[in-house]
């Protein structure tokens, strides 16, 4: 059967600590830029988490969403790139390939979540960094967009593995490296094709919303949180 | 001022017109000049984005979109002057038309071949632009007809072909006579580009009939290749671009900026080049009024675009709309509308105000206005997106405004050239019989 690849989040567990970010960075050989770019918004973090204020000072209270490539059943970035730089793959999932990317922008204008990353310079890491660059995963040249893959990388290597010992993919051998690092166990990542798995079972339960889903994009990123 | 050019007997208008070709003046030696400067610093500014990336530009996260975009609807905006007022006053017979049509046509070709830059200066990899080409590369696999990019590029390419066939099919009958009319190399270059034009009955009935059907498909390709530009926005998802109303909004405003520029390179060759024989006050006049009634039509739609989603009240058009109108961009937003409906309403609503200095001044207004409008359709709704952390302003860099000039730089430059090459007032259209041999 295919796989669907899909998260959820859960927001009432979700502290706010960014070790998603940081292992995303780690993982995905995203680039490290200076507090000068980083002013004008040139910082690529293929996770972010966004922060949510409810009440006035003293009396207040913080609300954290992390945010990723939702990778939308119904992209609004894929149409409308002229050459198949981004594309959506068999497994459901919004691929983006460098090579063919010319830099239009136009993907990442067409994004309602902004999770599309630009390359503005050639990417740079200062000493020792390098060191650790992840071989699995491309550097990617100035001048193409980049984003979220679901750690694409991690996903194939499951699979090699799983086929080499002759074993169906089990719930939860596919870890990306942001669920992995999550302390407080508030991501999950599985496949939605498959009802038993985890993650299938929170996207129904009813904790289960998706973002700006009135747009119809249909992601496959659910945030689960107390229902109001 | 009630002389008209048709009362002159031709000989005069022929020695007129081809006067500007020979001899080369010390300002004319100094503006080229000074147009090549500007211009050689775009493209070393190009150069170095080329070397060091698209950081060298203001663009950021959210905004991905900034000054070349801007200049690329401006510049295909202006496009619009020629082809399209000169193909309407064609297929209508106005007799007016003849010393404006050359000099329309001609700002089509070079604003086309201007804006035409934009898409790959503004591309992260502008070496890779061929693969946007509509042409299957070497695995077989065509560039993606789903994207508006490839509609506009196919648009643009169509459009630049037609409006160079539009320009040089009534060039023809005057190459033929100046390559009658000189020596050296230009009799050569004229005698080669006027195809063995002789003067024959059956080409002018063929180059007639050429022109009235070109004039037909322009007007259909104008129309289209701006809807399509107007689509590049609003076939997106985003708050204030996704609206019905851009296809024609943008359409009208193309004419709009279109015959103001054209007004501004009138005023200048009647100057530059002595010819207030020719462009007189009459047409002065009758291009004030169709730039009034575009002004009133430009008002219109920007009402009925802002007032729909004041009115509608959903917040993430709102945002853009404040942005807009309260905030950031709101200097930009009331600047558009003094520059392009208060100044020009006032210039040339008021028929004692209406000459050719007050029209060239308030040609001069749109002009800058309509570049505004581009600017505050673009950025404002980019750096408002739907995730309210993601929400940034656009400053642009040295970079970009460097280019922006060149550009400018670029269209005097190509029309010094051009009037130093070819007359720019249709010769034979003046001809009592043009049939006959004179």
């Amino acid at each position: 059967m295919e796989h669907r690849w899909g998260m959820a989040i859960d927001l009432d567990r979700c502290t706010g600590c960014e070790a998603c970010v940081v292992a995303c960075h780690a993982e995905n050989n995203l680039p490290v830029s200076s507090p000068e770019q980083s002013e004008k918004g040139r910082t690529a973090h293929w996770i972010r988490v966004d922060r949510y204020y409810e009440g006035e000072f003293p009396d207040i209270k913080v609300k954290y969403m992390p945010v990723l490539c939702q990778q939308c059943d119904n992209a609004p970035c894929e149409p409308v790139c002229p050459v198949y730089a981004t594309y959506h793959n068999p497994e459901g999932l919004n691929v983006q390939v460098y090579n063919r990317c010319v830099g239009t922008f136009y993907c990442a204008n067409n994004c309602p979540y902004s999770v599309r990353f630009f390359n503005w310079f050639e990417p740079k890491w200062p000493d020792p960094l390098p060191l650790q660059h992840n071989p699995d995963v491309a550097i990617r040249p100035a001048g193409v967009m980049e984003k979220c893959t679901f750690c694409i990388q991690r996903i194939q290597r499951a699979k090699q593995d799983a086929a080499q010992e002759g074993v169906p993919l089990a719930d939860g051998d596919v870890q990306p490296a942001c669920v992995q690092s999550c302390a407080a166990e508030a991501m999950v990542f599985g496949d939605l094709n498959d009802p038993k798995s985890r993650v299938s079972r929170l996207a129904a339960s009813g904790r289960a919303t998706r973002l700006l889903e009135e747009l119809g994009t249909k992601p496959k990123v659910f945030y689960l949180q107390k229902a109001t | 001022m009630s002389a008209t050019p048709e009362l002159l007997p031709y000989k005069r208008i022929r020695e007129d017109l081809f006067r500007p070709l020979s001899g080369i003046s010390r300002g004319y030696l100094l503006t080229t000049s000074i147009a090549f400067i500007v211009g050689a610093a775009g493209l070393a500014a190009w150069g170095y984005q080329l070397r060091r990336g698209m950081g060298v530009t203001g663009l950021q996260r959210p905004v991905f979109w900034g000054f070349y975009i801007v200049d690329f609807v401006f510049w295909i905006g202006i496009s619009h002057a020629g082809t399209l007022i000169s193909a309407i006053l064609r297929l209508t017979d106005a007799a007016w038309r003849k010393p404006v049509t050359r000099a329309a046509e001609a700002i089509t070709v070079f604003a086309l071949m201007i804006g035409g830059m934009f898409p790959i200066i503004h591309l992260g990899r502008a070496w890779l632009f061929y693969w946007l080409v509509p042409y299957p590369n070497s695995r077989l696999l065509w560039p993606n007809f789903r994207s508006p990019l490839l509609w506009d590029l196919t648009a643009i390419l169509t459009y630049m072909t037609g409006s160079v066939i539009y320009l040089y099919l009534p060039l023809i009958p005057d190459l033929a006579q100046l390559a009658e009319h000189n020596t050296t190399w230009r009799r050569r270059f004229y005698r080669a580009f006027s195809l063995g034009w002789t003067g024959s009955d059956r080409e002018w009935h063929a180059l007639e009939r050429a022109m009235k059907l070109m004039a037909c498909i322009i007007l259909a390709v104008a129309v289209s290749v701006h809807t399509v530009v107007a689509w590049d926005f609003s076939m997106a998802l985003a708050p204030m671009w996704h609206s019905t109303i851009f296809g024609p909004y943008f359409v009208a405003g193309a004419i709009f900026s279109g015959i103001a520029a054209l007004i501004v390179v009138m005023a200048t060759l009647r100057k530059v080049l002595h010819l207030e024989m020719y462009l007189t006050r009459h047409h002065f006049d009758r291009l004030a009024k169709l730039l009034l009634l575009m002004s009133l039509l430009w008002l219109y739609f920007t009402m009925a675009e802002n007032l729909t989603v004041w009115y509608g009240n959903e917040p993430k058009e709102m945002a853009v709309f404040g942005a807009r109108t309260r905030a950031h961009y709101a200097r930009f937003f009331w600047t558009m509308v003094v520059l392009n409906f208060a100044i020009p309403f006032v210039l040339l609503g008021i028929r004692r105000l209406r000459t050719i200095a007050t029209a060239t001044i308030a040609s001069a207004c749109i002009l800058a206005g309509m570049w505004l409008e581009r600017f505050v359709i673009v950025v404002p709704t980019l750096a408002n997106p739907r995730m309210p952390s993601a929400v940034s302003l656009y400053t642009p860099t040295w970079v970009e405004v460097a280019i922006t000039s060149a550009t400018f730089a670029a269209m005097v430059m190509l029309y010094l050239v051009f009037a130093k090459l070819v007359p720019i007032i249709a010769v034979w259209e003046f001809k009592p019989h043009p049939q006959e041999e004179d």
